[in-house]
């Protein structure tokens, strides 16, 4: 999808890379460095960073969540602020990437709410320590809302900016054809009234060169909360960060190896559904495939991605998520190949467990009339995969139920029954004359 | 601008797309229009000039171009440009049209087109006044008017789905897939939509949902409209806005999918780039229940829809509202239609009379007529009716080049093929394969490089060191023997035709100045026969109106030459003839008129 949340460690890297453009009057050390071992930290400590072992550090995981903070995942003393060496760094990364942690998502107050996600540690980025004093930290942030750009910009930065937002921040909106002079000029009408005075020229400045570089390199959403203004010297302390993935292709030179992880507490994606992403990526066409509840026992190939959300509603409509094992879609044309595999990917999935109730599985091959995929060519793919899982089919008990229309529909759903009936596997086929996802009702009425 | 498209809306279509191009024309042929609704094509990496497509069993050719640019000076009337270009390119092509102007519509189908790139093109079109479909979209349609390329699907689903003439409903939707699912919804529970638009599937697309139904409204064939919305966005919010405020009057039926989507955590992603719910005013549930209250049809689900479209239609129809459509006649495509092999635009012999360029043979050959071989060149080589002036210039020139005695290399060769006991044809043939850069090939070379010097304001002495660099003597300057004071008798007949009959001779009187030049350096030095005749036709074309391009086209496609090979036919037959009627034997070169000089060849290696 479009915006895609990158580290924090690559949102100040790509912002280092651009300082001088947006930045000219600033100073930002760019001292910050992502590692998964305390070993690789040790390493990098005598060779490219060696500041890691001159200066106090602070060490915490990059890993796309918040509130680091609250829980207790941030590393800046030992005894005292500011006492961490690269030592103390390295044994607490070894020790919090050793077992599962827990991570709230959010607090009232101090007071997790709601239920910990649960998983490894493994990426950690390491800073020097900056000594500061609170009133120092300010808060900025940009992102996109309905059509326009909206800046967000606080006196108080840290975890307090949150609490009481409606009084703190400022917000800014301009739509996109705002002109440089247009954002400035607005930008510095607009600086929120508790910055300290002396600051208020820097704050300017910094919220133009931030506004700027958030437009430029095609960000969808960048925080930096707090940074630190001490004169012309700047700290980006926290940095959250999307890219609007689409523009990649023009932002090579300018984000760098970028990589856009899962993130933490999320199910690593299973091999099936990488494989699908993989073959995707290759493709004009489109091929998209999420598992709900693999042991669920209806299971969608739907083509069409407004299609394949009717029939997603329609299932949960008729009998709840309970049974629904997949959401996905294939559309724009996929060849028969690239179909044969898709339709492999979910015969082979549902085909693993019977269902713990003993009921036949379902699987609904639907979509509505198409615009241009040839109906008989990508049921073709179908076919063969059925004939590689017939078995497999039959002996987990699977009922098929297809509704389709468009290019050469006819001879696809004549192809579709044929080669079910041959190889014994039950099904009903419809075409355009029967309600897109009348076959929902129709495979769920049944007993 | 009520309605989007109608029966004259042409199209450019940016990207030589054949089958959508070809569902387009089928459309167009089965709804009888007069014209087909694409006007040109851009294919900047083409190099033909046209494209073939069906036209019901027929064929017609659409023109190519390298830039819209190009296309839009081409074809003006064409209003709408149909953007098929990729996601990297698509934004480009899109402000390049909306900075030359003159489209109304611009319907983009890349996905995945830089968000704040949409953004950008989508609002400088809104102050355009452009209406912009897409990005991400299959189309948009006026059943009966005009299809954009892959809307609607098969010729025989759109004639199921009565998108083949104007029905009574507007239809937006986001998905493509599920438009063309709705049209048949609605032919089979009501009588067809009179306009459709897919707004597109991308996060930011131009036209919205409210942009559309407020055309509409203002749309008489539009009756009442179906909305079919998604999870996530908040433009369905507009929509009841508009109607809580009396600006759409007419009946919508709304829903919007993805009510799935309340069941998982924001990590799914259901649908399109677009559908994803940011808070609770955005859930596909919250928009169905806000529109409901506000007074728009809203179905229980999806399921449900038919039945509710069913229901306002026929309340609208007991009404009056809706009135019976008669059902129109159309043309049906054949099942079996088979590309033409070739093309011919200058000849026909399938009528009573075979035609010269729509003149019978009979009307241009015969002597009452008054017309001449010049005449027949500019219908069989132009497709033009040339004026008098020219096609006695066409003629003249035929005339002065029909030979130059025996000993020339063509002629020569001529003679020696008929000795050898050869036919009339393969000894004119041998003739004529000596016609190229060195045998009458200086007509083409003066053309050419005098008009370039034309062309480009360079005086006679930056011409002359000009084609000093290019390492070429002038083609059309100099002769063996004749000379200013001695001047060659055809070349100033030639001259002297073109002082009087020609509207004027810009080309020539710069040859002059540069003639003026060469002879100061050289006596001999003069303007040629060749240089003569290759000049005052590219005269003759400008005073005709052609454009320069189109001149230095004839001068690529070796028109000029053409005219030689005419005329010197005309005497190599002569000596053709000639022989036959002497019965001259077998030539055989004498050897003591070849220097003989044959070493023994060397081993290599």
């Amino acid at each position: 999808m479009a915006q895609k949340a990158i580290r924090e460690y690559d949102a100040k890297s790509i912002l280092a890379r651009h300082w001088d453009v947006y930045f000219p009057n600033f100073n930002y050390p760019y001292q910050t460095i992502l590692v998964q071992t305390g070993d690789e930290l040790r390493e990098a400590a005598k060779t490219t960073h060696p500041w890691l072992a001159e200066k106090p550090l602070v060490a915490k995981p990059d890993m796309l969540f918040g509130k680091r903070g609250k829980n207790g995942l941030v590393l800046f003393k030992v005894n005292k602020p500011g006492d961490v060496t690269l030592e103390d760094a390295a044994k607490w990364i070894d020790e919090k990437r050793a077992e599962k942690q827990k991570v709230y998502f959010s607090f009232d107050g101090d007071t997790p709410v709601g239920e910990p996600s649960e998983d490894y540690l493994t990426h950690f980025i390491v800073e020097p320590f900056t000594p500061h004093d609170q009133s120092e930290e300010y808060y900025i942030s940009a992102t996109v809302v309905g059509d326009e750009d909206v800046l967000y910009m606080s006196a108080e930065g840290g975890m307090e900016v949150e609490e009481g937002w409606d009084e703190k921040v400022t917000e800014v909106a301009f739509p996109i054809t705002a002109t440089e002079e247009e954002i400035e000029a607005k930008i510095r009408e607009n600086i929120p009234a508790d910055v300290k005075p002396e600051d208020k020229e820097a704050f300017a400045e910094f919220a133009i060169g931030f506004f700027k570089a958030y437009r430029e390199l095609n960000f969808a959403y960048l925080e930096i909360n707090p940074f630190v203004l001490q004169g012309n010297n700047v700290e980006l302390l926290d940095m959250v960060a999307k890219l609007d993935d689409t523009a990649g292709f023009m932002m090579v030179d300018h984000w760098g190896d970028i990589e856009y992880p899962t993130a933490f507490g999320m199910e690593a994606k299973s091999p099936e559904v990488e494989a699908i992403e993989e073959a995707d990526a290759k493709t004009g066409a489109s091929l998209k495939l999420t598992l709900l509840k693999p042991e669920a026992r209806i299971w969608t190939m739907v083509a069409g991605g407004g299609a394949s959300v009717v029939y997603a509603d329609t299932i949960a409509d008729f009998a709840g998520i309970d049974d629904l094992a997949n959401y996905g879609e294939y559309s724009g044309g996929p060849t028969t190949g690239e179909t044969k595999f898709y339709a492999e990917t979910i015969l082979d999935l549902m085909t693993r467990e019977k269902d713990p109730k003993g009921r036949d599985k379902i699987l609904i091959i639907g979509g509505a009339i198409a615009n241009f995929t040839d109906v008989a060519k990508t049921f073709t793919g179908i076919i063969q995969a059925f004939e590689e899982y017939a078995d497999k089919m039959k002996e987990v008990g699977v009922k098929v139920y297809v509704r389709r229309g468009g290019p050469n529909y006819e001879k696809g759903l004549k192809d579709i029954k044929e080669a079910a009936d041959r190889l014994e596997i039950p099904i009903e086929v419809y075409g355009p004359e029967t309600h897109v996802t009348d076959i929902v009702r129709m495979a769920l009425e049944e007993k | 601008m009520s309605r989007l498209f109608t029966k004259d809306t042409q199209a450019i279509f940016w990207n030589n797309n054949k089958t959508a191009i070809q569902r387009m024309l089928d459309y167009d042929y089965v709804i009888k229009r007069e014209k087909p609704s694409v006007a040109g094509i851009v294919a900047p990496t083409s190099s033909n000039k046209f494209e073939k497509f069906f036209w019901g069993a027929d064929e017609v050719m659409i023109p190519l171009y390298k830039s819209t640019e190009e296309a839009k000076a081409a074809q003006p009337q064409a209003d709408v440009l149909l953007n098929f270009a990729s996601f990297r390119t698509a934004y480009d092509v899109t402000m390049e049209a909306l900075n030359i102007g003159g489209f109304k519509t611009i319907m983009i189908t890349a996905e995945g087109i830089p968000e704040r790139l949409a953004r950008g093109m989508n609002a400088y079109a809104r102050e355009k006044g452009v209406t912009v479909i897409g990005p991400a979209t299959v189309g948009a349609i006026s059943p009966g008017a005009f299809k954009i390329a892959n809307i609607g699907g098969t010729i025989d689903n759109i004639i199921n789905s009565k998108l083949h003439r104007a029905g009574s409903c507007g239809l937006v939707t986001r998905s493509g897939g599920l438009f063309n699912e709705l049209s048949n919804i609605i032919a089979i529970n009501a009588d067809g939509i009179a306009e459709g638009v897919a707004i597109g599937g991308d996060r930011f697309v131009g036209s919205v949902f409210i942009d559309n139904l407020l055309r509409m409204e203002e749309n008489p064939d539009v009756k009442y409209m179906v909305l079919l919305g998604e999870v996530g966005g908040t433009e369905e919010y507009k929509v009841i806005e508009a109607v809580k405020s009396g600006k759409i009057k007419k009946p919508i039926i709304a829903w919007c999918i993805g009510t799935i989507a309340k069941y998982y955590d924001s990590g799914v992603q259901f649908g399109h780039a677009g559908a994803s719910a940011n808070d609770d005013r955005e859930t596909a549930e919250a928009k169905n229940k806000a529109m409901k209250e506000a007074g728009i049809h809203v179905p229980a689900s999806f399921n449900d829809l038919p039945e509710v479209i069913n229901g306002v239609y026929k309340e609208l129809h007991a009404e009056g509202i809706i009135k019976d459509i008669p059902e129109p006649t159309i043309n049906t495509i054949p099942a079996y239609r088979r590309p033409k092999q070739f093309i011919c635009t200058i000849s026909d012999d399938r009528g009573e009379e075979a035609t010269y360029a729509g003149f019978p043979i009979s009307s241009v050959a015969l002597p009452s007529t008054g017309k001449g071989i010049g005449d027949v060149i500019s219908l069989l080589w132009f497709k033009k009716q040339y004026p008098k002036w020219a096609t006695e210039f066409i003629e003249t020139v035929i005339k002065t080049v029909a030979d130059h005695g025996p000993a020339v290399s063509g002629a020569h060769n001529a003679k020696v093929t008929a000795r050898a006991g050869k036919s009339v044809v393969e000894s004119l043939v041998t003739g004529l394969l000596t016609i190229g850069p060195r045998f009458g090939g200086a007509i083409d070379g003066a053309a050419k490089y005098f008009k370039y010097a034309d062309d480009n304001d360079l005086s006679p002495k930056e011409f002359l060191s000009y084609m000093k660099k290019e390492g070429v003597p002038i083609p059309g300057i100099g002769h063996r023997i004749k000379s200013l004071k001695n001047p060659d008798l055809r070349v100033k007949g030639l001259m002297d035709f073109a002082a009087e009959n020609f509207p004027a001779t810009p080309l020539l009187d710069y040859a002059r100045t540069v003639e003026a030049l060469t002879t100061s350096k050289k006596e001999n030095l003069i303007l040629n026969v060749d240089g003569t005749i290759g000049i005052l036709m590219v005269d003759m074309w400008r005073a005709l109106g052609y454009s320069e391009e189109e001149i230095d086209e004839f001068i690529e496609s070796g028109t000029l030459n053409a005219f030689f090979i005419v005329g010197r036919s005309i005497g190599f037959i002569g000596h053709v003839l000639d022989e036959k009627r002497l019965a001259m034997p077998m030539y055989r070169h004498p050897m003591d008129d070849i220097l003989y000089d044959v070493k023994k060849a060397e081993p290599i290696g």
